[in-house]
């Protein structure tokens, strides 16, 4: 027996957007076995992870405030993907971002009088901090032709430990009983809340413009076309005068600039101050998000949202089941696996032969 | 006596390389075959977790040894499906088993925070190993440590001697022109990537066995993507990896005595080092090789659907 | 066919491939008998590299036999088949470049050969044909005549019965392909049996004592080919008469719109060609041809020239007398040139992407499809749909993926683009490479209106028949450098094809060209 893969001439849209659910099908039934295995009731664990999220306001906007940063993160790792350029560090982005960002509204604290520049300054700090930290692989790989992949890595650890040193030494709150954290900052620099009284705040409405930004960039503007042109043939990319390594550096800064943003907004969004830990693995987690949303801006939409969905029922599932929050991040990585696997199902027609070698045309 | 001060030094420096020797070596096989799988570390940290529950359920190092390659097998078994199987991108393939590995391993850790185990013995030869300066070092190991050296010479052996070796290099250089001559490139690739898998689950099983002793959940902090970094370090040589690995614990061990004799640096700076010492090695190799060289095997990363 | 005579030493009877909705072929026989050279005919696409991969075992037919002196044998893998005593040499070559020679050969020998046995062997081999080789050297740095030698020496080292030639002469030069032929007739003389796949007629007609030719998957025909004419083969192979094209009538000698002058390039990559000094000039209404074998700097000169790679100092490059050589190919381009690459594919046009996105492709500088950077997608859909029209490519559905075309279509979309913006200057490599030849023949024309309405034009193409036919000029590059051009009146295949294979001094002196060309014919 052996495994035929006869290219599709023509990618169908249909299948396209057929994959990602069959794969999600297939993660969940897998996820199902697992944790009958751990003892608890497939069904109670499917209403735990995927219903009960959704069943109250505050939960809906929990999972609400959990799909905007991967999906900003998400849309911009996008343009990177699609450019066939591998930028694995956004999270080294996003809290560098969300460091810089930091560092401006404690600088700001307790000023008096005009402070309507502060919210603003942030955003902006955050977002060209992320943005410089990831020109640092781009840069080595345009000049010096250094592995992106490694090098971006590398600088999630970096930029981890430089949060860590910053919040323990120069930016400890001198008032903060020695923890490891800095001041809280003032309401001028915390993003305002969208309804009253609520949890939802603007750092959602933020997320949406830029994916519908990233969308509108990438179907209908030559930056767009130049992008998904290097990504399919870099070749013909080189022959329509496009330059790859001008290109780099843009999509570089384009992921880097938005998990930047996305570390601020969340930064100044529900946390409030700088600690250690501002960020449970967003960056990583979205590229799940931008491959299980196909690398288009709709379909990181949805992909946030059940991503998000499955994170706030894992930590429900820790408390009423006793699920390990392990269970959601194998679950995730599972899906990522199987959303890459079932794609050979769009772009391939798949074949089981007996026997001999594989083949297809050469015409 | 200042002979075994730096005996002490080379043992520490030898057992702070062993996982990244046998981890890259393992690495170096599946990329030599055409096949780039950043999944190291997840295999790995799977490694130390099902090496250490095996070892403790059954009493046994070795059998924990083999539960560790035994994991990273199953974990490199998936990869090669959907790389190899179903030409599915090894970027995003690798990335997605990272993050499975991950939360597997703490899936199977779990229930063995906190525990302890007896290091995995060391070799004691009576009159060899109590030799003053060289004894410890060359006769005192444990079993990890011989395998990760008797790994390299084994497959630097398999690579440049064997028909078996030239095959798989053969494939890793044109995927083409081996599958018209009639060689079952997917079955080469598969296997390179099973024994990446096997190498990279050992190397795990040696930190949670041996290095450490412990479990603790994502143990590997960074080793796995330190071997992959390795494996371009050495050009894709046996025997540079194991001398990467050997530099990198060096400055690995440097690290932590510059740490205990407290020089004034943050410590965040020290723990930093590792990583910022693998983007500068990258650097200065391709510095290095800007004019000319060997990039590595040609079709690394490309994905081969049987054709023509 | 003739089911007379004695039993076949290989055949192969009803044999049907199918891929999907496509046959390549659809109830083909082939009879090949010991001592013969047997010459398989017939353009690109007609089923003749699916019936050799039948026969060596890399396909598996959907339906019909294969026999083995009349019993019926299963080829399922190139081992099965080499096991049968069937070898074959490729045409793009099977070897890794990166492997040395013996390494290469050591692939398909039994386990047991090694080491210094095997170099043995390729030194006796070598001695016996004249097919000389150094085991030790990396592939990457031979040409392609010693790469063909790896093929073949590889090939009969595993003593064949049979051996498949796929397109043997199409990267040598003249001279080495006598050579070849030498080696091919001593191994008919052996008594060995040689399945020759070519569309060179010529080689044909000196080489085959039979022939079977395939159009479109079927056998159309069986004939000895010493009895033919290169016509009435070409015919066959054909099935229609092909239009002839129509010779440019306006003299080449307008003012110089193209010049590359003491052009130097370091070779771009590891297995690459450098640029040596290259000059030319090209005149408004003339055509010049570049001939040569492939790999000798080709790809280099067109990147040059199209601004894919930048020339180290302006002047190096002048269109219409501006200094271009540090632009890049859109400024090019705004000054009236185009480009058509070789590699249709993933160079000229991206597979994946519609026809319109194609047309955007190479256009956006020169055409008003983008406004402040946004795309104007009906604009591209015009001008695609214009080229479609003008040069009838032939498609399924209204814009579809490029990848979806066949080889001709897609050659005649991607030509045609380049010619409806009316360049002053165009630079084509391998106008026709794979494309059918009436398509071919409608495209020569294109290139040859084009340079009629004033137009410089310069065509890179290994095809000599091709240059022969539409070109002025002909200069030929060898080893990244190009030797002066000759009116294609006042030369001949033979002394181009001395050039090619690097005898500098065929150069014929300008005084006594005659007796050069007289010497080298």
């Amino acid at each position: 027996m052996r495994l035929d893969l006869i290219p599709r001439a023509r990618r169908s849209p249909w299948l396209d957007a057929l994959t990602p659910v069959l794969a999600f099908a297939l993660a969940v039934l897998i996820g199902g076995i697992a944790v009958s295995a751990l003892g608890v009731a497939p069904s109670q664990a499917f209403l735990t992870y995927f219903v009960a999220p959704l069943s109250e306001v505050w939960s809906i906007q929990e999972v609400a405030l959990k799909a905007a940063p991967l999906a900003l993160i998400a849309t911009g790792l996008a343009f990177c993907y699609r450019a066939g350029l591998w930028n694995i560090g956004a999270e080294g982005q996003y809290v560098v971002g969300g460091l810089a960002g930091g560092i401006v509204a404690i600088a700001a604290h307790g000023m008096e009088g005009f402070s309507l520049w502060v919210l603003p300054a942030m955003l902006v700090a955050g977002t060209l901090a992320g943005l410089a930290y990831a020109m640092i692989p781009a840069l080595l790989k345009v000049r010096l032709g250094v592995s992106e992949i490694l090098t971006s890595l590398m600088l999630v650890y970096v930029a981890q430990l430089l949060l860590d040193y910053m919040v323990r030494g120069p930016l400890r709150d001198p008032k903060g009983y020695n923890f490891p954290q800095s001041v809280g900052f003032d309401s001028f620099a915390r993003l305002p809340y969208l309804m009253e009284g609520e949890s939802l705040h603007a750092g959602v409405l933020v997320a949406a413009l830029a994916l519908a930004l990233a969308a509108l960039v990438l179907a209908r503007t030559l930056f767009g076309f130049e992008v998904r042109l290097v990504g399919t043939s870099p070749r013909a990319a080189r022959f329509a005068g496009f330059s790859q390594a001008r290109l780099t550096l843009a999509v570089f800064a384009i992921s880097g600039g938005a998990a930047g943003l996305a570390g601020i907004l969340e930064v100044a969004g529900r946390i409030g101050q700088l600690q250690p830990e501002i960020s449970p693995g967003y960056g990583f987690t979205a590229i799940i998000v931008a491959f299980l949303g196909r690398l288009s801006p709709p379909g990181i939409l949805i992909a946030a949202f059940v991503i998000a969905l499955t994170t706030i029922g894992g930590e429900n599932a820790q408390i009423d089941l006793k699920l390990p929050l392990d269970l959601t991040r194998a679950f995730q990585g599972l899906l990522l696996g199987l959303v890459l696997g079932a794609d050979v199902i769009a772009r391939c027609h798949v074949r089981l032969v007996p026997g001999g070698q594989a083949a297809r045309p050469e015409v | 006596m200042t002979l075994d001060i730096v005996q002490m030094v080379l043992v520490t420096v030898l057992t702070a390389a062993t996982p990244l020797i046998l981890a890259g070596i393992g690495e170096l096989v599946t990329e030599r075959a055409g096949v780039l799988n950043l999944g190291v570390e997840g295999m790995m940290v799977l490694g130390a977790a099902a090496g250490f529950a095996v070892a403790m359920q059954t009493g046994s190092t070795g059998l924990g040894a083999l539960g560790g390659a035994g994991a990273g097998v199953l974990l490199a078994a998936l990869f090669g499906v959907l790389t190899v199987g179903l030409a599915a991108n090894q970027v995003a393939s690798g990335l997605a088993l990272t993050i499975l590995g991950l939360g597997l391993s703490g899936l199977v850790g779990a229930s063995y925070v906190g525990m302890k185990r007896e290091p995995a013995p060391h070799l004691a030869l009576p009159g060899l190993t109590d030799l003053p300066g060289i004894g410890h070092l060359f006769f005192g190991q444990d079993a990890f440590v011989y395998a990760a050296l008797v790994l390299v010479v084994a497959v630097w052996w398999f690579l440049g001697r064997t028909r078996a070796g030239l095959t798989l290099r053969a494939v890793g250089d044109d995927h083409t022109a081996t599958h018209a001559l009639g060689v079952k490139v997917r079955k080469v690739r598969f296997l390179a990537v099973l024994f990446g898998g096997a190498c990279a689950g050992l190397a795990g099983a040696y930190l949670s066995l041996a290095y450490t002793p412990f479990w603790a959940p994502a143990m590997t902090a960074g080793r796995g993507w330190i071997a992959l970094a390795l494996v371009v370090f050495a050009s894709w040589r046996p025997f540079r990896v194991a001398a990467g690995a050997l530099l990198f614990g060096g400055a690995t061990v440097l690290q932590l005595h510059a740490q205990a004799a407290g020089l004034g640096l943050p410590g965040q700076l020290l723990s930093a080092m590792p990583y910022l010492a693998t983007i500068l090695a990258l650097v200065l190799l391709s510095l290095g090789r800007r004019r000319g060289g060997s990039p590595g095997p040609a079709a690394l990363g490309q994905v081969f659907t049987p054709s023509r | 066919m003739s089911a007379s005579g004695p039993t076949p030493l290989f055949a192969a009877y009803g044999i049907v491939k199918r891929f999907g909705a496509f046959t390549a072929n659809d109830g083909v026989d082939l009879e090949i008998r010991a001592g013969e050279i047997h010459a398989l005919l017939g353009e690109n696409g007609a089923g003749k590299s699916t019936l050799m991969k039948i026969l060596y075992g890399l396909l598996e037919p959907s339906e019909g036999v294969v026999t083995h002196r009349g019993d019926i044998v299963r080829l399922g893998s190139p081992e099965a088949a080499r096991a049968l005593g069937i070898g074959m040499v490729f045409q793009h070559f099977s070897l890794c470049e990166n492997l040395t020679v013996a390494e290469n050969i050591a692939l398909v020998m039994p386990k047991s050969l090694n080491g210094r046995a095997l170099r043995e062997r390729i030194a006796r081999l070598g001695r016996e044909y004249g097919l000389h080789l150094d085991p030790e050297r990396p592939v990457w740095s031979l040409s392609a005549g010693e790469r063909q030698r790896i093929e073949i020496v590889r090939c009969l080292l595993q003593d064949p019965k049979l051996i498949i030639l796929d397109e043997p002469t199409s990267v040598l030069t003249p001279g080495e392909a006598e050579g070849l032929f030498a080696v091919l007739e001593r191994l008919r003389d052996e008594g060995r049996a040689l399945l020759y796949i070519s569309h060179r007629l010529d080689e044909v007609r000196r080489l085959c004592t039979r022939a079977t030719i395939l159009r479109a998957g079927r056998v159309v025909g069986a004939c000895n080919p010493q009895d033919e004419t290169a016509r009435s083969l070409a015919a066959m192979m054909v099935g229609t008469q092909v239009r002839a094209v129509t010779p440019k009538t306006a003299p080449a000698g307008g003012r110089e719109r193209l010049r590359l002058e003491k052009l130097d390039l370091p070779a771009p990559g590891l297995h690459a060609t450098p640029l040596r000094a290259i000059s030319l000039s090209v005149a408004g209404g003339e055509i010049l041809g570049i001939a040569g074998i492939a790999g000798n700097g080709q790809a280099e000169l067109f990147a040059a020239l199209s601004g894919e790679t930048l020339a180290p100092r302006p002047d190096a490059l002048r269109i219409d007398g501006a200094a271009v050589g540090r632009r890049g190919i859109n400024a090019r381009r705004r000054l009236g040139a185009a480009f058509v690459p070789e590699e249709r594919n993933g160079h000229a046009a991206a597979p994946s992407m519609r026809l319109s996105e194609n047309a955007l492709l190479a256009r956006h500088a020169t055409a008003p499809l983008a406004r402040f950077g946004l795309l104007r997608l009906g604009a591209a859909q015009e001008l695609a749909r214009r080229v479609i029209e003008t040069f009838e490519v032939r498609k399924a559905g209204p814009d579809p993926a490029a990848g979806t075309l066949s080889g001709g279509n897609l050659q005649k979309f991607v030509v045609g683009r380049e010619i409806l913006a009316e360049p002053g200057i165009l630079v084509i490599n391998q106008p026709t490479w794979g494309v059918d030849a009436a398509a071919a023949a409608q495209l020569r024309q294109a290139v040859i209106d084009l340079a009629a309405r004033g137009a410089a034009i310069l065509v890179i193409s290994q095809d000599l028949d091709e240059l022969f036919e539409i070109a002025d000029s002909i200069s030929v590059l060898h080893d990244g450098t190009l030797s002066p051009p000759v009116p294609t009146g006042r030369t001949n295949r033979a002394a181009i094809g001395l050039l090619m294979g690097g005898a500098s001094d065929a150069i014929p002196a300008p005084q006594s060209r005659s007796e050069a060309l007289a010497h080298a014919s």
